[in-house]
């Protein structure tokens, strides 16, 4: 070892420096830790298999009943809505892997890694958003159109089927998909404000189906206007060619009132985020 | 260098640090020691800025934690072993940090490659051991070369080589003119690896200095002796000058005052000694005796009695 007898050795790392990265930087480590964890993979694989089976299977059991069906049930049926049905099932389980995407930061301890390398923390938040979405809205996207195109060349002569072209069909199709990505971004929001991962899933829960549940007991008169607002209520709007009258909103009003939750929940669960110990 | 400025951290109504005033130099190792729960910890995670301190505040370089751009080029740290997610592999966990910080992946093999992880670089985190993870945290600490590092009890959980492995990197690390904090509640392992302490007692200063000056102050000599007659010997070494501590088997512990004076005391007094035997006290004894007033948690002994005067 060399003996240094001049005063104190100043240190200079030896790591090239680089312009500060932006956001480029932070976004691609958020897409590493999402894909890097097995409960990823498995949660968006069971998604599709539910999400397109259950398109299958009611597409078959509709065209093998067809002829027992009564005239105003043959005149009502709208096979774009039915076909989308599944997208139920990939609503509760996007908001599953939302809640883990963010809780599982807490639960392991993560979350202390991720902040000492960005510390301004609303950019975290921020990138860990976008990438979610983006994911969640390709695979909601991908099984909209799955369960469509499967539940579609089920349904032969003479059960009438839908197709891209006619009115509507399009909006329910491509909403189906994007219902799922802000639902999913909405879950992620309640998990940074809860940062348990049961507490968080049952949060979601309770707002996606439980309380449509208890209202649907409840006189009409009451429950009616508040269940235009449950994101049940508005994502079946979206998912059906017909209009759903006075009882929901239109899709897209629907739609909007979707993202306002999301935007809620995601921002007071980043000024919490900025506000607590980590 | 790090300084730590008037910091004083409450959860709920307990304080965990409070007006802690320090500074940590550059190029070489300064040991932060303290008993269980006197806030080591808690001040570490205020100066990396996960915790918020309630007054006063902690900077780098004379810049606070979270105004720094890419900070693990800057500070590197290892605070919990194990804070990782299991299901990720030991290279995947390193590979965020360095993307989040525009660290070149070239690297995140060399620091696996430094801490002994190359063979179990992409099995999952879950199935290391104790000291496997420890590894893995301080390769995660060293990813961006930074110039300041922070170790939160690094050789817990380590073997004897590890313990030594790590004792030689932090030299080495301080040598190359970096800012080394270490924590620890062991004085004797900080005696070996350290160069300056900061030591800290129920959340505030107790002392800071060199080990040198530590050791010189307070690793003082004194005589054990045993007596059928502590209370009239006690009176009269004591009117020599003598310091004298009664221990709990009944012991007098004398410093100040030699072997032959306690024996020639004694002697024509007419007191007869069953022991006389010359001490030294350990680092570890002054540590003990600085922070016992500070102590949180007391083991007590298996008799009963509560191993120190100062239960709580
Ligand atoms: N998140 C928290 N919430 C409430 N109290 C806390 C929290 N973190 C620490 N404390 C309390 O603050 C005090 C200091 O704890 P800290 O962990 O900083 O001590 P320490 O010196 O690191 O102890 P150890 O040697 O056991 O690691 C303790 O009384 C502890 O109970
Ligand atoms: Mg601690």
């Amino acid at each position: 070892m060399a003996m240094n007898t001049s005063s104190a050795t100043v240190w200079s790392s030896t790591l090239a420096t680089t312009r500060p990265q932006r956001t480029s930087g932070l976004v691609r480590a958020e897409w590493t830790k999402m894909r890097t964890v097995r409960s990823t993979v498995w949660t968006l694989l069971a998604m599709a298999v539910i999400t397109l089976g259950i398109a299958a299977l009611a597409a078959s059991t509709i065209a093998s009943r067809w002829n027992t069906f009564s005239v105003v049930r043959r005149l009502t049926f709208d096979p774009t809505s039915m076909s989308l049905r599944g997208l139920l099932f990939s609503q509760l389980i996007i908001g599953v892997l939302g809640v883990l995407v963010m809780s599982a930061e807490y639960g392991t301890g993560t979350i202390r890694a991720t902040l000492a390398a960005e510390p301004r923390r609303a950019r975290v938040l921020i990138a860990k958003s976008a990438v979610f979405f983006v994911l969640a809205a390709v695979v909601g996207e991908v099984l909209a159109f799955g369960g469509f195109l499967i539940g579609q060349s089920l349904l032969t002569s003479p059960v009438p089927h839908a197709t891209l072209t006619q009115p509507g069909v399009l909006r329910a199709v491509t909403g189906g998909g994007l219902v799922i990505a802000v639902l999913g971004l909405f879950a992620l929001g309640l998990a940074t404000i809860i940062r348990h991962s049961a507490g968080a899933i049952t949060a979601y829960v309770g707002v996606l189906l439980v309380v449509p549940i208890i209202l649907q007991t409840l006189p009409s008169s009451f429950s009616q206007p508040i269940l235009k607002f449950m994101p049940f209520t508005i994502s079946n709007a979206m998912t059906s060619v017909a209009s759903q009258g006075s009882s929901a909103f239109s899709p897209w009003v629907g739609f909007a009132i979707l993202v306002g939750y999301a935007i809620v929940s995601l921002a007071i669960g980043g000024w919490l985020l900025a506000k607590r110990d980590a | 260098m790090i300084d730590v400025r008037g910091v004083t951290k409450r959860f709920k109504d307990n304080v965990a640090v409070d007006d802690l005033n320090f500074e940590v130099p550059t190029g070489v190792v300064t040991g932060f020691l303290g008993p269980n729960g006197s806030g080591k910890s808690t001040t570490m995670r205020i100066i990396m800025g996960l915790d918020h301190a309630d007054q006063g505040e902690a900077v780098i370089n004379g810049t606070p934690y979270s105004k720094l751009a890419q900070p693990l080029r800057e500070v590197g740290a290892l605070l919990e072993a194990k804070a990782i997610h299991p299901g990720r592999t030991a290279f995947n966990h390193l590979w965020f940090l360095a993307q989040s910080n525009g660290i070149p992946r070239r690297r995140v093999h060399d620091v696996i490659e430094l801490v002994g992880l190359d063979q179990v670089a992409n099995r999952r985190v879950g199935k290391f051991s104790l000291g496997m993870g420890q590894r893995l945290g301080i390769a995660a600490a060293l990813l961006g070369d930074p110039g300041t590092l922070l170790f939160d009890e690094p050789i817990n959980g380590l073997d004897p080589e590890g313990i030594l492995w790590v004792r030689n990197l932090l030299k080495g690390l301080a040598s190359e003119g970096r800012t080394v904090f270490v924590s620890s509640h062991l004085m004797s392992e900080m005696a070996l690896t350290a160069d300056h302490l900061v030591v800290i007692g129920r959340g505030r200063l107790i002392s800071t200095g060199s080990v040198g000056d530590f050791i010189a102050t307070n690793a003082g000599q004194y005589v054990r002796v045993r007596t059928p007659r502590p209370d009239e010997l006690e009176g009269l070494l004591e009117a020599q000058g003598a310091q004298i501590r009664r221990e709990g088997d009944g012991s007098l512990s004398v410093s100040n005052l030699s072997a032959e004076q306690i024996g020639i005391t004694s002697g024509n007094a007419g007191i007869f000694l069953y022991e006389l035997s010359p001490q030294s006290a350990s680092l570890e004894d002054a540590f003990m005796e600085m922070t016992r007033d500070s102590v949180e948690y007391h083991g007590h002994r298996l008799d009963g009695a509560t191993a120190t005067t100062n239960g709580k």
